[in-house]
């Protein structure tokens, strides 16, 4: 325990250091605004702006990343709430509660709640994560390439249990990231791999932000243009100081839905396939339950409000453990911050606790202030926001679309990579039309040349037993965990099956 | 195209394009199975994850026959006729900025997908239009080229000289 005070003491240190702390409140003020634009969320934000970070050292630009992650966690609530439509999909179930408040001439106490909530979930769950981290880290140094192995086929296993969506779509979303991971030089032989059409720029590979910027990028922009038909409607928010401070007071209200909110969320982020998403629904699921006044749930409680946004707080670091102690990323956008590090030279995993942690203990101090940068950011500035909010779509998009081009041309300096992005894109925004989940890709294809390699150099070791796999204990235990996970909607489906039976007769 | 179509018909060019993969690495001879003394061969991973995608795309044509996904009972359009004209031109704006990127370079090019983009899509009035115009080219020099030292695409040669003989001004002044 000393050790871990003393630890982040150092990170808490760090944090304050003026380039870092710059970072926290850009971070933040980006998050906030590309959290509250609909239809764009934390993992958009985080992909078209990682290529901009290079501009700075890899602490600041994590830092300022995991801020971008926090903060527009904040902001969605601002779209649900003003606008109806959510701002990113982890704030939808805000939007249930945040948009009768609103009609009703509450915006401002909805958003009063929101951030109170988003502060104490972000609080409980960073206190959680700086308590979990390092004994799950010191745990993980047991890992050989069979649990490294092991871990990645429970990660996607939660993908087909737990994420919902149809599962031969979810199982090919999975195996074309892992495939396309391939592109290029084998890893081990040296062997060039899939050159389609005998173009050289093949053997370069198909790096994961090419297919992160084109599905969260172009694709999320397409898809947002479609579901809002470029416009928006929005809804009058008055804020007086009075009226913010009388807000305040009303935290009793909503705390108890906060509290669940928060742990919850944090639990449930760390899973892989659930995130800061089925983590919001749940947590409002859980509060109607046990609300003494379910009924009005839906038509503007202020706990409907408080607690997936409790949660959704909660969940962003939650999905951080995983990633900074295992090296197995517990969302898309923590994928793409794993993705980002291996271009920053850093191993992820959990060595970094002991080769890196400079860079692990500013990042968890950076959390800290982030929290209180972000509340804070988030209750002044609430009216620029909404002004942000009215702005076109044709304006946002054109600027999106950019930022999209050039970001990939900046981290690979190909134009090649840029029409892949567009065709993956395009393809991208085809695909999830027609309900193929497209996150399993992105964090398969941060995870292919990482599971490839660990798979091989098991079965290199054993001299090709595969028992390797299940002669480990804590191997084993993972890979029956994925097998329960993988069989969970089948089993699901038997159990309704007999349920139903009984009824019928 | 309805919905209900457009599905089955993703369905057999996901298994087209899994089966292409396979043929890819087959034909470029990798090995497929374990090399004594060297352990799996580098085309084990893509071939039999591709083997994979295929029977996951078999699957999910399976279920279209058995009408068991929602898609497959759905005859709502797949791309609305409302939507498709915002969707196709963003797209193809796109694609257009990509090759224009490589003829005139990165930041005419830019200015004339804003100028499309605000004025001619958006209807915006002539003053954000040019305040998009103007200030988009200056913002990614300040960001790309000088914050982060990247040399975006010139395109041909006369456009490149232009460019320098601008950029020139940067060195000499600054």
């Amino acid at each position: 325990m000393e050790t871990i005070l003393v630890s982040l003491a150092g990170g808490l240190l760090q944090a304050f250091e003026p380039l870092n702390l710059f970072m926290i409140f850009a971070g933040c003020l980006a998050g906030l605004l590309v959290g509250c634009m609909p239809g764009l969320g934390s993992v958009n934000g985080v992909a078209i702006l990682l290529p901009v970070t290079f501009l700075v050292p890899p602490t600041a630009a994590i830092i300022f990343l995991a801020a971008l992650y926090y903060g527009a966690m904040y902001g969605g609530a601002i779209s649900s709430i003003t606008l109806g439509i959510p701002g990113a999909s982890t704030a939808v179930a805000t939007v249930f509660d945040g948009r009768p408040m609103a009609q009703a001439g509450k915006a401002d106490k909805a958003l009063m709640a929101a951030a109170i909530a988003s502060f104490i979930g972000g609080t409980v769950s960073i206190i959680l994560f700086t308590l979990f981290a390092p004994p799950l880290a010191a745990f993980a140094l047991k890992f050989g390439p069979q649990e490294e192995f092991a871990l990645m086929l429970l990660a996607f296993a939660t993908f087909i249990g737990l994420g919902g969506d149809d599962i031969p779509k979810t199982i090919f979303s999975i195996l074309l990231g892992l495939v396309m991971a391939a592109i290029g030089f084998d890893i081990i032989s040296g062997q060039p791999r899939m050159i389609f059409f005998d173009m050289v720029e093949f053997q370069r590979g198909i790096g994961f932000l090419v297919l992160a910027i084109g599905i969260y990028g172009i694709g999320e922009m397409l898809w947002t243009l479609e579901s809002t038909k470029g416009k928006v409607q929005m809804h009058n928010v008055t804020i007086t100081w009075a009226r913010m401070k009388e807000n305040f007071g009303q935290i009793k209200e909503y705390i108890n839905s906060t509290w669940v909110g928060s742990f919850l969320g944090f639990f449930v982020g760390t899973l892989p396939a659930a995130g800061a998403t089925p983590a919001s629904l749940m947590s409002y699921g859980l509060s109607k339950t046990f609300s003494k006044d379910p009924e009005s749930f839906g038509k503007g409680n202020i706990s409907g409000v408080a607690a997936p946004e409790a949660a959704n707080n909660a969940a962003s670091t939650g999905s951080m453990l995983p990633m900074i102690t295992l090296g197995i990323p517990g969302s898309p956008t923590t994928a793409i911050l794993l993705g980002g590090m291996i271009i920053w030279g850093l191993r992820p995993g959990p060595l970094l606790f002991q080769e890196s942690p400079d860079f692990v203990w500013g990042l968890i101090g950076s959390m800290y202030v982030a929290n209180f940068a972000t509340v804070l950011l988030n209750i002044a500035l609430i009216p620029v926001f909404i002004r942000v909010l009215a702005m076109p779509f044709t304006l946002l998009t054109p600027i999106i679309f950019v930022l999209c081009v050039l970001g990939v041309f900046a981290t690979t300096d190909r134009m090649f990579d840029t029409w892949i992005m567009l065709i993956l894109g395009v393809g991208g925004y085809l695909l999830r039309k027609l309900n193929y989940p497209v996150a399993p890709a992105v964090l398969a294809i941060v995870l292919g040349p990482l599971a490839e390699r660990s798979l091989r150099q098991s079965l290199i070791s054993s001299q090709g037993d595969v028992t390797t796999f299940i002669t480990r204990p804590i191997s084993l235990t993972c890979i029956i965990l994925a097998i329960l996970l993988m069989s969970y909607p089948l089993i699901q489906r038997m159990m309704r099956r007999r349920t139903a039976e009984p009824s019928e007769n | 195209m309805t919905t209900r179509t457009a599905e089955l018909l993703m369905g057999f060019a996901t298994l087209l394009v899994s089966l292409g993969l396979m043929w890819n690495v087959w034909s470029d001879g990798l090995r497929i199975d374990w090399v004594d003394g060297r352990g799996p061969g580098a085309g084990v991973w893509p071939f039999w994850l591709s083997l994979g995608m295929a029977l996951a795309s078999l699957a999910t044509i399976i279920r279209w026959f058995q009408g068991k996904t929602p898609e497959s009972q759905s005859l709502e359009p797949y791309i609305a006729r409302e939507t498709m004209f915002l969707v196709v031109v963003s797209a193809v704006s796109i694609l257009v900025l990509l090759l224009l990127m490589t003829i005139i370079g990165t930041y005419l090019s830019l200015m004339a997908f804003m100028l499309f983009y605000v004025r001619f899509l958006g209807r915006h009035s002539w003053g954000t239009t040019m305040a998009f115009v103007i200030g988009t080219p200056i913002f990614v020099y300040l960001l790309f080229e000088v914050a982060l030292t990247k040399y975006l695409p010139k395109g041909w040669p006369i456009f490149e000289e232009g460019f320098l003989w601008l950029d020139n001004f940067r060195w000499q002044y600054f």
